[in-house]
């Protein structure tokens, strides 16, 4: 026993050391955890609409997730990979048509009415359904909502829908707000939108435009002992410098949504008192896409589509773009997709020497200069990430004789110029992947869609057999068979690739020591901070 | 006094013309960029489909004819009417009046700083032209102004708010604090330490050779030779005679640094999270937003024309020639 204490107590410290620099959450110390303090947040954006049933948007859930809770939260370890907020179970009839959520008693809105079921029927009908980004295609075939009693919600749908994707989507799209505050007024430009009102653990108290959000503590909040935090402050700060400097002068603990470049987390991670965790972004992956404008001639050539997949170093991109803080892709769904993921697809390795010769077959020589053709490529401005992948890009294609001629512009031009004038050959776009292949994924590569819609197949691509999986997949009520769909999605993507999944990303979050329960589930920067306390 | 009324009011008419060519072609300008208020829009919220997007350009007016939206534009500002926001849908005038006092405030102590000391070391170097003092003064302010104000801005938040940790970092002052009255004064002035003097330092390195270059011609002249053989004090020739005669190319320098400051502001804003004029035009700009661009373009415009303004009415007393010539008319 003598022997094993020492050691026990060295494992632990390891333990511990580990924990600190990986940076993995601190589960241990969340029974511990303190109530109180305020915890000051980078923000870098002030959305003008911040209500998230409306928009659901990252910038948006960044802020409002903490006032406005949605019927679930995405989890590590939960059930279907969801913990219940507002509604504690769901269920789907057997002919998909309806599911019935119940709902949490007892839960009160900031302005002390009670939440019953009816609040649900009008955010799903008035809100999701018709006003919402992402809800119109989630609820598209929302009918009604049936409220038997004031905590059972029956969603009827038209067409059956699976419960899968309505799973998948419920952290993002179920925002619920207060009817009796929206029902007879103009809900967009209802001043709620901006002054919240939820059921969350935070009350947002004070915006003060350029400067900051004050949320303080929800008193009568339904989780017990919840929240532990008395306030939390974002505080705007718009230079990607400004959050380092400000972290490391402990004016703010917290700067999430990679705030801090990743050049410069190398060193701040170094800095006494400071984490940086790459945890809590599984569920919002980013994915480096180049998208394909199928009009050329050119590009619609299958084999110039694999010279280019060929081309492209993927190791390189991440070891170099993202030092490390990403993964190599091998199609359109991500590794952090488990319930997906299929990595039997065809892959492309990095071989020029391939690469040329199948751009030498596919009729492409290249001429007295070298060049076998030119193409004009625009790179997102939306991440610094983007626009580096477009000049490394430039030199990989360059590599195997084809000419590509940057065009960089800002972030409305770029966004007309790609996905609304198709005037590009190649793009590089930054598409989310969102819990399930059909709310932002299937729509990169399905033909049908009209010009003007940001991050959608706009590079006139059609298939056939992927439209067919695609439509199947969106009546398949049983997992299993819906599941296995994707995977054929993935394999005809992969195959005859529409466009090119280069390596996917999640954010960084940097924190100082003293800030606990941290990236504990996997869309911790857009959920509500419940448990997040302060150490004094 | 009459000749100060007559500049007065010469310079609001012909103010007019002016503000409408800077309308119009901020107008253009912004029309000409590829992608609109909506195409932004959407782009910040991740996307949505076409008939989103057709319905905000709708609500927004975007769907109307250039020239019924610069007619729109320009008949309500006519009305004194700065219109609406789109990307933060509100009033554009509550938004400039929020964000004009942080600039006023950051610009005017950067000014009178700069000015204040870039004259009086101006003078130190001029006294004695081609002495050590004179090059090492010439020296250090050129070093200054080949320094771009962010990395300076940047430099400067590394040393003395990150390292030393005697200023805040940025903001313009404690977040929530509840500060009022002297207490909040003192904290808005520890905020402003580190942009003033990032905006400051390089103005002033303008104004030093400004004022050193006029004096070193002033030198020259017949008078200053007549003084100092009529035995007059090095000192108040300095002063009285050489310095006063130099002044007034700085005079003139000031109205035109007080434009260049709010382009200048910009940056500086932006680095030390100011919510300023500069950063709001960046933001109209990345949003598409043309009310609000025009808006602040127009205030921004007038101010700079009453700056130039006053800066006429100095000139007229530091120098009687100034407008004399209207006496007759």
């Amino acid at each position: 026993m003598t022997i094993a204490n020492p050691s026990r107590r060295t494992l632990l410290q390891a333990g511990g050391l580990l924990l600190a620099s990986t940076a993995l959450p601190t589960f241990t110390l969340a029974q511990a955890a303190p109530a109180g303090g305020r915890l000051v947040v980078a923000a870098d954006s002030e959305p003008k609409n911040l209500n998230p049933a409306i928009v659901a948007s990252n910038g948006v859930f960044f802020i409002a997730s903490k006032v406005v809770e949605p019927l679930a939260e995405a989890s590590f370890d939960g059930k279907d990979g969801l913990a219940p907020r507002l509604a504690t179970s769901w269920e789907g009839s057997a002919d998909g048509k309806s599911v019935t959520f119940k709902l949490r008693e007892g839960v009160k809105w900031h302005d002390g009415k009670p939440f019953t079921s009816a609040d649900v029927a009008y955010s799903a009908l008035a809100i999701w359904k018709p006003l919402q980004n992402l809800g119109r295609l989630v609820f598209a075939n929302l009918e009604t909502v049936e409220t038997p009693d004031a905590t059972t919600a029956v969603f009827k749908f038209s067409k059956p829908t699976p419960l899968q994707l309505i799973r998948n989507a419920l952290p993002v799209v179920s925002s619920v707000v207060p009817k009796h505050l929206y029902e007879g007024t103009d809900i967009a430009t209802n001043p709620a939108n901006v002054k919240l009102v939820g059921t969350g653990p935070f009350k947002l108290t004070e915006y003060k435009p350029g400067e900051y959000y004050r949320l303080t503590r929800n008193a009568d909040y339904w989780g017990k002992g919840e929240p532990k935090l008395d306030e939390i402050i974002f505080r705007v700060l718009p230079d990607r410098a400004g959050a380092g400097a400000a972290l490391e002068a402990e004016e703010i603990q917290l700067a999430a949504f990679s705030a801090v470049p990743l050049t410069d987390l190398a060193r701040i991670s170094k800095v006494p008192g400071i984490k940086v965790i790459s945890k809590g972004y599984e569920a919002l992956t980013y994915q480096l896409v180049v998208e394909i404008n199928h009009r050329r001639k050119e590009l619609a050539d299958v084999k110039v589509r694999q010279a280019i997949a060929h081309a492209i170093d993927r190791k390189f991109v991440v070891d170099t773009i993202f030092l490390g803080y990403a993964a190599a892709s091998t199609g359109p769904v991500p590794k952090n997709a488990p319930e997906f993921y299929d990595a039997s697809v065809p892959t492309y390795a990095f071989d020029t020497a391939k690469a040329n010769a199948l751009l030498d077959e596919a009729g492409y020589k290249k001429g007295a200069n070298g060049t076998r053709f030119s193409l004009k490529l625009r790179p997102a401005p939306y991440f610094n990430e983007t626009k580096q992948f477009g000049d490394y890009l430039r030199q990989a294609l360059a590599a195997v004789g084809i000419d590509a001629q940057l065009v960089n512009a800002d972030a409305a031009a770029h966004q007309k110029a790609v996905y609304t004038d198709h005037d590009f050959d190649l793009a590089i776009g930054p598409p989310v992947f969102r819990g399930d292949p059909a709310i932002s994924t299937t729509i990169l590569v399905q033909s049908g869609i009209p010009a003007g819609v940001p991050f959608s197949n706009q590079g006139g691509y059609e298939n056939k057999e992927l439209d067919g999986i695609i439509a199947k997949a969106s009546e398949t009520i049983d997992t299993a068979a819906r599941t296995e769909l994707y995977k054929q999605f993935q394999k005809v993507v992969a195959t005859d690739l529409p466009l090119i999944n280069v390596a996917e990303w999640g954010f960084i979050t940097v924190a100082r020591d003293t800030v606990q329960n941290v990236s504990n589930n996997p869309r911790w920067a857009v959920s509500n901070w419940s448990d997040t306390a302060l150490k004094s | 006094m009459n000749r100060a009324i007559r500049l007065i009011r010469r310079r609001a008419i012909s103010s007019i013309p002016v503000l409408l060519i800077v309308v119009v072609l901020t107008f253009l300008l912004l029309e000409s960029a590829s992608g609109d208020a909506v195409d932004a829009y959407l782009l910040s919220i991740g996307g949505g489909d076409a008939t989103v997007a057709q319905s905000l350009r709708q609500a927004y007016g975007l769907d109307q004819s250039m020239f019924a939206r610069l007619w729109l534009y320009v008949s309500s500002l006519a009305r004194f009417d700065l219109g609406w926001s789109v990307a933060f849908g509100r009033p554009v005038i509550d938004l400039i009046l929020e964000r004009l006092p942080n600039t006023l405030l950051l610009m005017g102590s950067a000014t009178a700083l700069s000015f204040g000391f870039g004259s009086a070391l101006g003078i130190v170097a001029g006294s004695k032209p081609e002495s050590v003092r004179d090059r090492a003064l010439s020296t250090g302010s050129l070093i200054l102004y080949a320094i771009p104000s962010f990395w300076l801005g940047l430099v400067l938040s590394i040393i003395f708010a990150v390292q030393l940790r005697w200023l805040p970092t940025s903001g313009i002052e404690t977040i929530a604090s509840g500060k009022t009255g002297l207490a909040r004064a003192m904290d808005i002035a520890r905020h402003l330490v580190l942009p003033v003097a990032a905006l400051a330092l390089i103005y002033m390195a303008l104004f030093l050779r400004v004022m050193r270059s006029g004096m070193a011609e002033v030198w020259t002249l017949d008078f200053v030779l007549f003084a100092r053989s009529k035995g007059l004090s090095r000192f108040r020739v300095v002063l009285h005679h050489v310095a006063r005669n130099a002044l007034l190319p700085l005079v003139t320098m000031l109205g035109l640094q007080s434009a260049a400051m709010l382009g200048g502001s910009v940056v500086i804003e932006s680095i030390f999270a100011i919510p300023g004029f500069g950063r709001l035009a960046q933001e109209a700009v990345g949003g598409r937003d043309a009310p609000l661009l025009m808006g602040i373009i127009v205030v921004s415009a007038v101010l700079v024309i009453c700056v130039n303004l006053i800066i006429d009415l100095v000139y007229a007393a530091l120098d009687p020639r100034v407008g004399a010539s209207e006496r007759g008319t």
